[in-house]
């Protein structure tokens, strides 16, 4: 199928996007993983395109890894999860945004739940009011993170320093583009393109200059799979999926990987890493890795931002090679450096994945 | 006493996520634990619908249950919009209520999960925190993460983190009237009953078996519950 057929596949499921006004939820794993992301996320909505979002102290997880590892049960889940809509219903937002894809299947799934089992509705308000006091409203609008930046990906193209575009050559950065399970496959219908054909990130890519990759696992999980990687016993199912998606893509060739979802950013970084010292095998040129992004760390750096100031250097595959494609100017010298140009040292290099 | 079978149709995940399974196998190919392990979600939705109590038990005694991982791509694409992501997720609750978990090795690993994200939930306000991971138990993290973990206060502060400060912002510490409540909550919900549960439970196994038993993840029975 040709990519424009393709494209208006994906355009048979929209979904409503608020324009203003967002409470914003934030990520357990992006907060640890990719500290700078969430707050990249909140310059470019707040500053760059100048709309209330707010970031409240108060808001905790959702408990979605705990649910999905069969830890809490759901009835504890829907309640936190009411108790995060009492948050946003007290600091006066009704269109909810959150960081995590887990958490957009979560709050999607709690309220699909309350929707079809009115009961489970009135239990969650009795426990919240019971254990908190609280009471809740249901969002008017509830979006993931990656939604935002998609409605207004042109908005970010006007302002962006940079395109998907091999600065030396002129030619599109062949970019795939990874969409977390939990966006679309749980919900279709909740997710821009639906779970065959996702086009949030797909969006971007079309928007920013790139060239998609469609590859055969392009829709496989990148195998979190919750307590198979939380437990180190399991963790073979998370690297192993992993492998499958990094072997599919190879002969593509990407330039760039990019994902809306935490976890999966993380995985597709880190089993690189892995996979290259167990096996010696490295997916990028000359035994680098291929980068992987968060979409607001892409936003991030085709808008100008540092890439040092965004948090890039945690990466544990290097990005200087798409830098290097993209034509970012950066300085080597200040990548591990602290607050005000404090030596901090640097990591130790892999044995095997050149970084 | 009722039944497992009627406990198990009590759980609103089982009416959601079973209609009616024609056994065509679509959520097994589809399934990445199929693809990594001994997990077939179509055996398993089939035994369910049997209805028979003695299949149950055995089910909730077993492995499988516990193989899934929660991607829910079986959702999208069952042609009779069965859900057997969902119905795992009421054995597995089930599995608990009633102590089976503790006959299945994963079934066990339980314990190491609640050790982990459930403790760290009510300690720091979300799942994962940046001072309870290290490479000994994450080492696919790489040296990057040595790094940044060793440095985490200097780094956090260049990238703009509230790290361990009451405000606003990543990996801030969240304040006492959110963790009060998400306690309040897990008590209210079941979720510090499950807790107690599974504690209980590998504190016995862990007796049983003569292996030191204590806080935390430094003791061998966490060791073995996470690693072996």
């Amino acid at each position: 199928m040709k990519a424009e057929a393709k494209n208006k596949n994906w355009l048979a499921y929209q979904k409503e996007i608020a324009n203003d006004k967002y409470y914003f939820a934030r990520s357990c794993i992006r907060q640890n993983v990719f500290p700078a992301a969430e707050d990249v996320f909140l310059k470019i909505i707040g500053q760059e395109l100048s709309k209330d979002i707010y970031d409240d102290a108060r808001q905790t997880t959702c408990t979605g890894i705990a649910y999905h590892s069969g830890i809490v049960p759901f009835e504890t889940t829907m309640t936190v999860v009411a108790h995060q809509f009492a948050l946003m219903n007290e600091a006066g937002y009704e269109n909810f945004v959150c960081s995590c894809v887990t958490s957009f299947g979560i709050y999607s799934e709690a309220v699909e739940s309350w929707h079809f089992f009115p009961d489970t509705l009135k239990n969650t308000r009795e426990a919240l009011k019971r254990s908190t006091g609280k009471t809740f409203e249901i969002p008017r609008n509830l979006v993931h993170a990656s939604d935002l930046i998609f409605k207004f990906r042109e908005e970010v193209a006007s302002k962006a320093k940079y395109r998907l575009v091999n600065a030396q050559t002129g030619e599109p950065l062949k970019v795939v583009d990874h969409i977390g399970c939990h966006y679309a496959k749980i919900f279709p219908e909740k997710g821009i393109g639906g779970a065959e054909y996702p086009y949030v990130l797909a969006g971007l890519i079309d928007e920013w200059g790139g060239a998609q990759v469609d590859y055969p696992e392009r829709r496989h999980c990148c195998g979190f799979g919750f307590r198979q990687y939380l437990l180190k016993s399991n963790r073979g199912y998370s690297v192993a999926n992993s492998k499958k998606k990094f072997d599919s893509m190879k002969p593509y060739k990407p330039d760039l990987i990019i994902a809306n979802c935490p976890g999966c950013t993380f995985f597709l970084d880190r089993w690189q890493y892995t996979i290259a010292e167990m096996e010696g095998e490295t997916y990028g040129t000359n035994g680098y890795g291929i980068p992987v992004l968060t979409y607001e760390e892409l936003a991030g750096l085709l808008l100008g931002y540092d890439p040092w100031d965004i948090g890039l250097q945690l990466h544990q595959v290097s990005v200087e090679p798409l830098l290097d494609k993209l034509g970012v100017a950066y300085d080597p010298t200040n990548k591990y450096k602290g607050l005000y140009n404090a030596d901090l040292g640097r990591p130790a290099m892999p044995e095997r994945l050149k970084c | 006493m009722d039944s497992l079978i009627e406990k198990l149709k009590a759980d609103f995940r089982i009416v959601e996520g079973l209609r009616a399974c024609i056994n065509c196998g679509t959520c097994t190919a589809i399934c990445p634990a199929a693809g990594v392990s001994d997990y077939d979600p179509r055996i398993v939705v089939d035994l369910v619908q049997q209805n028979n109590e003695a299949t149950l038990k055995e089910l909730l005694r077993s492995d499988t249950i516990w193989l899934c991982g929660e991607c829910l791509s079986c959702k999208t694409r069952c042609p009779r919009e069965n859900v057997p992501g969902y119905i795992i997720q009421a054995l597995r609750s089930l599995s608990i209520e009633t102590g089976l978990f503790m006959e299945s090795k994963q079934g066990r690993k339980q314990f190491a999960l609640k050790r982990t994200i459930g403790e760290h939930i009510l300690k720091y306000g979300y799942c994962v925190y940046i001072d309870e991971v290290n490479t000994e138990m994450y080492p696919e993290q790489g040296p990057v993460w040595d790094w940044y973990h060793k440095n985490r206060e200097q780094i956090l502060e260049r990238l703009g983190a509230s790290y361990g400060k009451e405000a606003s912002g990543s990996l801030r510490k969240i304040p006492e009237e959110s963790m009060n409540n998400l306690k309040k909550i897990f008590d209210e919900t079941g979720a510090t009953k499950r807790f107690e549960k599974i504690e209980e439970y590998g504190r016995a196994n862990a007796q049983q078996q003569g292996i030191d038993f204590g806080p935390g993840n430094t003791c061998d029975y966490f060791k073995k519950m996470y690693e072996e």
